[in-house]
């Protein structure tokens, strides 16, 4: 692993010897011209091609691995599928089947459900949040920031069964305190709401801590010594700050639940039509064979989604950054 | 601008505020601020318990670790771990050379890559994980297709054996730039890159000792870091690799979920248990160090009036 290298002495600097890349150093140094300007801009010109080189592999690698795949799915998405009887030609077939239908329900029931925990995920990682930046036990607050970092990151499977053996048929509680009775089934679209908010939460805890770590602890004292109540505070001052975050922050889930497949399949199956449980059954052919194109339709429709989720996110992350210096 | 109050109003400030202001704020924070705290720990932590309890507490047979021995003889248990770890381990490597370079590059030599660089790397945050597979499994379909009979058939077949599948690797490489990226850029701007690599080529030392032996133990941090989080994804990986059909850990996990409840909720018990020890490991390892780089500028942002009270 790379971190075994990192573990050497510190840096420093100390006396290194000369020997080993000496090279470039050297090429550097004796650099003609005296004025310190015209050097540093002699030392600069040197590395600017070992920069593009240095970033060459990375442009490379997405050009393909990202590239290729979504080459694919455009050209897929407007394409009839390899076997069909009258050849492959172009057509809008797949994107207007894509957005009719089961598909459509799959994908209104995917915005609904992202929505909804998008919007339940910020109004209760806010307060989270907020608890736990004001909170004076420091070793709690790094505590719960590397957690939040783990299970906004931990979705997927290992979440799918700990729901499962918590609230699933058999699971503890609903056996516990019979919950089937009263109507719960884990299997649905309130079950998956609740499980999809224990990583949203974590993850809108992360996303909004910068934020209220630049609420400064003199807007708050300004506020009360201009007679403000608590509220007042809130609702005139620290909020509006905090709105584009906060919409940041909403939009970031909602992309997250809107792309989450894997906690989704784990569950249900495929009881909750959801978009991204469409796509892996498509792709399977496991409702109808050569579905491929439509799965790749479907797929460009989550992209077209995904994309102005980003084009929303992007902005307000930069407007919330101006007052978080 | 805010920067500018404390000095301002400190003289007027510490007067009013330790007697009227904290009585008011003190008491009722302090209980919601509790209440806060206990419905996430109920929350977050109830599933966890659930899960564990679930294991050991068999419905016929009573308190029981059998589920937990289980794991090891369960068929497919070693090769899917295995496959697992193999791509972890080649995921962090690709990912870590691919942008290791790129971004001190970016910093140092090459400031206008770096809109480029932050692009390159925030793409796949567009393209869903399911809609990724989707144009995957496509592009390997041109293999059969469009390339039968030619050297690049050998190639599609190639990254697709089911021994070590390249093609997983790229995908997961893929899905872990924006989180690295972000991560590694963090840890790069805590630091003065530029007059670390300037005293170290000042020196004497060449490009590749200055980078080894220079900037990535200042780096510690961050590369450690990223490696915990790439680990997370590879380990928590589901999507692309069962829709390829592929059996790592996670794939293991749920096929084993319909035959054996018991033990797929432990294993994923396990699996949680797994990564917060790493998630320890990582928190102890990276503390000594960060504490001096990184945390000054955040305790400065978070806690000013500290910073404030210290001056006078």
């Amino acid at each position: 692993m790379t971190t075994a290298r990192a573990a050497t002495p510190p840096p420093a600097a100390g006396p290194s010897p000369e020997g080993a890349g000496g090279g470039p150093a050297a090429a550097s140094a004796p650099a003609p011209a005296p004025a310190s300007p015209v050097r540093a801009g002699a030392v600069r010109r040197r590395p600017r091609a070992a920069g593009w080189l240095a970033v060459a592999p990375l442009i490379v690698f997405v050009a393909v691995v990202f590239g290729l795949p979504a080459f694919a799915i455009v050209t897929g998405a407007f394409k009839t599928a390899p076997g069909a009887p009258e050849g492959v030609h172009w057509t809008t077939g797949n994107v207007s089947q894509s957005v009719q239908g089961a598909y459509l329900t799959a994908l209104w029931g995917s915005v609904k459900l992202s929505a909804l925990t998008a919007a339940l995920g910020v109004l209760l990682g806010l307060p989270l949040a907020h608890a736990v930046v004001t909170s004076r036990f420091r070793a709690l607050r790094e505590a719960v920031l590397a957690a939040s970092g783990v299970l906004a990151n931990f979705g997927g499977v290992p979440l799918a069964f700990a729901f499962v053996a918590t609230l699933g048929n058999s699971g503890e509680l609903t056996r516990g305190l019979d919950l089937t009775r009263h109507g719960w089934s884990l299997y649905s679209f309130s079950g998956l709401t609740v499980v999809y908010l224990y990583f949203l939460v974590p993850l809108m805890v992360l996303t909004i801590t910068p934020a209220l770590e630049g609420l400064r602890v003199q807007w708050r004292e300004a506020a009360q010594n201009s007679g403000a109540t608590t509220r007042q505070y809130w609702t005139h001052v620290a909020l509006p700050i905090l709105a584009p975050s906060l919409a940041g922050g909403f939009v970031l889930l909602f992309g997250s639940a809107f792309a989450a497949y894997a906690t989704a399949a784990a569950i249900v199956g495929s009881s909750v039509p959801l978009i991204t449980l469409q796509i892996a059954n498509a792709l399977s052919g496991n409702v109808l064979a050569g579905q491929g194109n439509v799965a790749l339709a479907l797929s460009l429709d989550m992209i077209v989604i995904a994309g102005l989720v980003m084009a929303v996110y992007l902005p307000l992350q930069r407007r919330s950054a101006r007052w978080l210096r | 601008m805010a920067a500018l109050t404390p000095p301002a109003t400190g003289p007027s400030t510490p007067t009013p505020s330790p007697t009227a202001a904290p009585v008011r704020r003190r008491g009722r924070p302090r209980l919601w601020r509790g209440l806060v705290g206990l419905v996430a720990v109920v929350y977050f932590l109830g599933p966890m318990a659930a899960s564990v309890l679930f294991t050991v507490d068999v419905p016929n047979e009573g308190f029981t670790l059998s589920s937990y021995s289980g794991i090891f003889g369960a068929e497919g248990f070693w090769s899917s771990l295995r496959l697992t770890l193999e791509l972890a381990a080649a995921t962090i490597a690709a990912t870590m050379l691919l942008l290791v370079p790129a971004l001190i590059a970016v910093r140092l030599t090459a400031p206008r890559l770096r809109v480029l660089v932050e692009v390159l790397c925030s793409l796949p945050l567009v393209v869903p994980a399911v809609a990724l597979t989707a144009g995957i499994s496509s592009v390997l379909r041109w293999g059969p297709d469009d390339f039968a009979g030619t050297p690049l058939f050998q190639t599609f077949n190639a990254i697709q054996n089911p021994g070590f599948p390249v093609v997983l690797l790229l995908a997961y490489v893929l899905m872990a730039l924006p989180l690295a990226y972000r991560t590694l850029d963090a840890g790069l701007r805590a630091l003065d890159l530029e007059t670390l690599v300037e005293a170290s080529r000042n020196c004497g030392a060449g490009w590749p000792r200055t980078v080894v032996h220079v900037v990535l133990p200042n780096l510690r941090g961050a590369l450690l870091n990223t490696a915990f989080l790439t680990l997370a994804l590879v380990l928590g990986e589901y999507t692309v690799a069962s829709i390829l059909g592929y059996q790592p850990f996670a794939v293991w996990i749920v096929s084993l979920g319909g035959s054996n409840a018991q033990v797929s909720v432990s294993v994923s018990v396990l699996s949680l248990v797994l990564t917060w020890v790493l998630l320890l490991l990582l928190a102890a390892a990276g503390r000594g160090r960060s504490q001096r780089t990184a945390r000054p500028n955040r305790r400065a942002a978070a806690a000013p009036t500290d910073a404030a009270l210290e001056k006078p």
